[in-house]
């Protein structure tokens, strides 16, 4: 039994579709995120769950329970807002309670209440300070204490990390997942960054133009995106043309350069061409006779706990990323040969499909 | 970034400051501070019907002011329409701020002007509308005897005074709501819809507090300008019910009496400078403890 249903929502401005035919569903205590960039129709969604946006068409179950036409005040739910949106004129303990305020909550409950949420947040020595006497990261802990304190059924998180720098956004990613698992309540977060979405999610959905491309475990949406869009903007990828030389159930041959490799591929793939998707970090350095492609380096960055480099080759552009051992791997200008396991190529049609799991 | 060139030995460090603030600076000395200073010195001084200004420097002027009934109920009848003038205005300005910062494109823009359009009009001219509509024999009265019913008294009594006051004053207090209104987080009214708040009660805890400092600085300016106001109470007021500033007028024009005169206008500047002073400190206090 799902606790929230989305069924073929979508939400039309005029001809333009913010939000497409979306169906999701999301299991109780679930953590989902919806990943697109900028303009993919994510926010809408949130809104529409929220209630802030009207669905133009499908519906939208709470644990069987219609509120597509509910109005956001009657629903319930605990959302954080990109901005925070704290009251600034109360005090942080006083913007926690104001959710229990409106629900009647008898006084000495709800000051139990406002404590058990401001030191779940480790906010519980400013509940009298007031919001703008906080940093940023405390006051996206009071947004979310506010947000948990009326024990929703449900959790929104709208970009909560946006307005964070990028050390503090390492942490509260993390604190944000611990909280999450210790309540257990069932969260949505909308993010543009891939590396939130695939840390933080139990299930990622990435959407493109206001559809939902690909649903899936953070992990299985890494290992196989279903087409040049997901393979893109989940993680980098290197996109090599490929001819299709043969093909037999479960298996083609593609032709890349002067190197003939087989791929194992669940359909019938269409047309000459398809495009091989290899992560950076599953392409390999080799000997000479081993190696599917030769190149030359073309720059190297360092990363810290790894190294990009950037390979000039026959077939374009490659992108590998190496464990930092201590010393440069290789050196711009330096010819090397490189290779992948067969299982790290996926291939993907130039078609969009849209794929459940 | 610039960098502050260092002042040339022998010049002032603040000659520039100085030079560049001297016009308004002037202006301000010439213009305010004399005059104030002149008035001032002549309240100071006695009148005679048989001789005129008599320099001396006393209290009486003030003694009689605060000695005499007369002068008492024009200053509490002054403030009493201010304070009402005022306190319409807010009723009247915040919601219709609010229904402005609501309002998108092309009718923001009308109804702005609308708002701002008795700005554009004079007082005096705005003050005779009124009295055309107000008066004994005016629109108003007409269509009252049209319907059978019997002819009201309006001009001539303080709430034409006040009706007019608001007209004029209105625009001085919805712009500052609605600057203050501008300022506001929109997301912060959905997230307290999200915490199952009644849209009245978003309204009263929510947005009223957080325009409280627009409120305060339109009630200030639409207070000063009331209690001063001089046309409108001159024209709808009539020759018995007088303000402060009307009164001023007939000490100095009528009766000739230019240091009573100049006596009462210090009194409702020191009397105005009070009120809006201590109405600021007690607003003010509360707002800056929790909006910075």
């Amino acid at each position: 039994m799902s606790f929230l249903k989305l069924e073929n929502l979508s939400k039309h401005y005029g001809d333009f579709r913010a939000v497409d035919n979306i169906s999701l569903t999301v299991e109780q205590g679930e953590f989902v995120s919806l990943l697109g960039p900028s303009g993919c129709g994510k926010t809408t969604t949130l809104q529409m769950i929220a209630g802030f946006v009207e669905a133009s068409a499908g519906r939208i179950l709470l644990n069987g329970r219609d509120i597509t036409h509910e109005k956001p005040n009657r629903r319930g739910l605990g959302i954080v807002f990109q901005s925070y949106a704290l009251f600034p004129h109360m005090t942080v303990a006083d913007n926690v309670r104001f959710g229990l305020d409106m629900r009647n909550v008898a006084a000495a409950d709800s000051s139990a209440r406002v404590a058990q949420a401001l030191a779940l947040v480790r906010l519980d020595k400013l509940g009298q300070r007031y919001p703008r006497e906080l940093s940023g990261g405390q006051r996206q802990r009071v947004a979310l204490a506010r947000a948990l304190v009326i024990e929703p059924p449900i959790l929104l998180l709208d970009e909560p990390m946006s307005n964070l720098d990028a050390k503090l956004r390492e942490e509260m990613q993390v604190e944000l997942r611990d909280i999450q698992r210790k309540v257990g309540t069932t969260t949505i977060m909308v993010t543009h960054d891939q590396s939130e979405a695939l840390s933080m999610s139990d299930r990622v959905v990435v959407m493109e133009a206001g559809r939902a491309i690909q649903i899936g475990k953070p992990l299985d949406t890494y290992e196989n995106p279903v087409n040049l869009f997901v393979s893109q903007f989940v993680g980098k990828a290197n996109l090599l043309e490929a001819q299709i030389a043969w093909q037999r159930p479960g298996k083609a041959g593609l032709r890349i350069g002067q190197h003939e490799l087989e791929v194992d591929c669940d359909s019938e793939l269409i047309g000459p061409l398809v495009t091989l998707c290899i992560r950076p970090e599953k392409i390999e350095r080799c000997a000479a006779h081993e190696g599917l492609l030769s190149g030359e380096v073309a720059s190297s960055f360092f990363l810290g706990n790894q190294w990009l480099y950037r390979i000039h080759t026959d077939c374009g552009d490659i992108l590998a990323i190496w464990k930092n051992d201590g010393q440069a791997a290789c050196q711009p200008g330096q010819k090397i040969f490189l290779r992948w396991p067969v299982a790290a190529a996926r291939v993907l049609a130039c078609s969009t499909q849209v794929e459940h799991v | 970034m610039f960098k502050r060139r260092a002042p040339r030995r022998g010049s002032h460090p603040y000659a520039i400051p100085y030079t560049l603030s001297a016009p308004a600076l002037l202006l301000f000395v010439t213009m305010v501070l004399a005059p104030l200073l002149l008035t001032g010195l002549l309240s100071l001084n006695s009148y005679d019907d048989s001789v005129g200004i008599k320099a001396g420097v006393d209290l009486h002027n003030y003694l009689a002011i605060f000695g005499d009934e007369y002068y008492l109920r024009i200053f509490l009848r002054t403030f009493w329409i201010a304070i009402l003038t005022t306190f319409i205005c807010v009723l009247v300005g915040a919601p219709e701020a609010y229904v402005l910062s609501r309002m998108r494109g092309r009718w923001r823009s009308v109804f702005l002007i609308v708002i701002l359009a008795p700005l554009l009009v004079s007082v005096v001219v705005r003050a005779f509308g009124w009295s055309m509509l107000l008066s004994a024999d005016g629109l108003i009265n007409r269509a009252l005897q049209a319907m059978g019913m019997a002819p009201v008294k309006m001009l001539y009594t303080s709430g034409a005074i006040v009706v007019a006051l608001v007209h004029v004053m209105l625009p001085f207090m919805v712009i500052p709501v609605w600057t203050a209104l501008q300022r506001l987080d929109p997301t912060v009214e959905h997230a307290a819809l999200s915490l199952n708040a009644s849209q009245a009660t978003v309204m009263r805890r929510i947005l009223l507090p957080q325009i409280l400092p627009g409120v305060l600085s339109g009630s200030l300016i639409v207070f000063g300008l009331s209690a001063s106001a001089f046309a409108i109470p001159g024209l709808l007021g009539g020759r018995r019910l007088k303000m402060v500033a009307t009164t001023v007028y007939d000490e100095f024009l009528g009766s000739l009496n230019w240091p009573l005169g100049a006596s009462i206008a210090i009194v409702l500047l020191l009397a105005n400078l009070i009120i809006m002073m201590t109405y600021n400190r007690i607003l003010e206090r509360k707002v800056s403890k929790t909006l910075g």
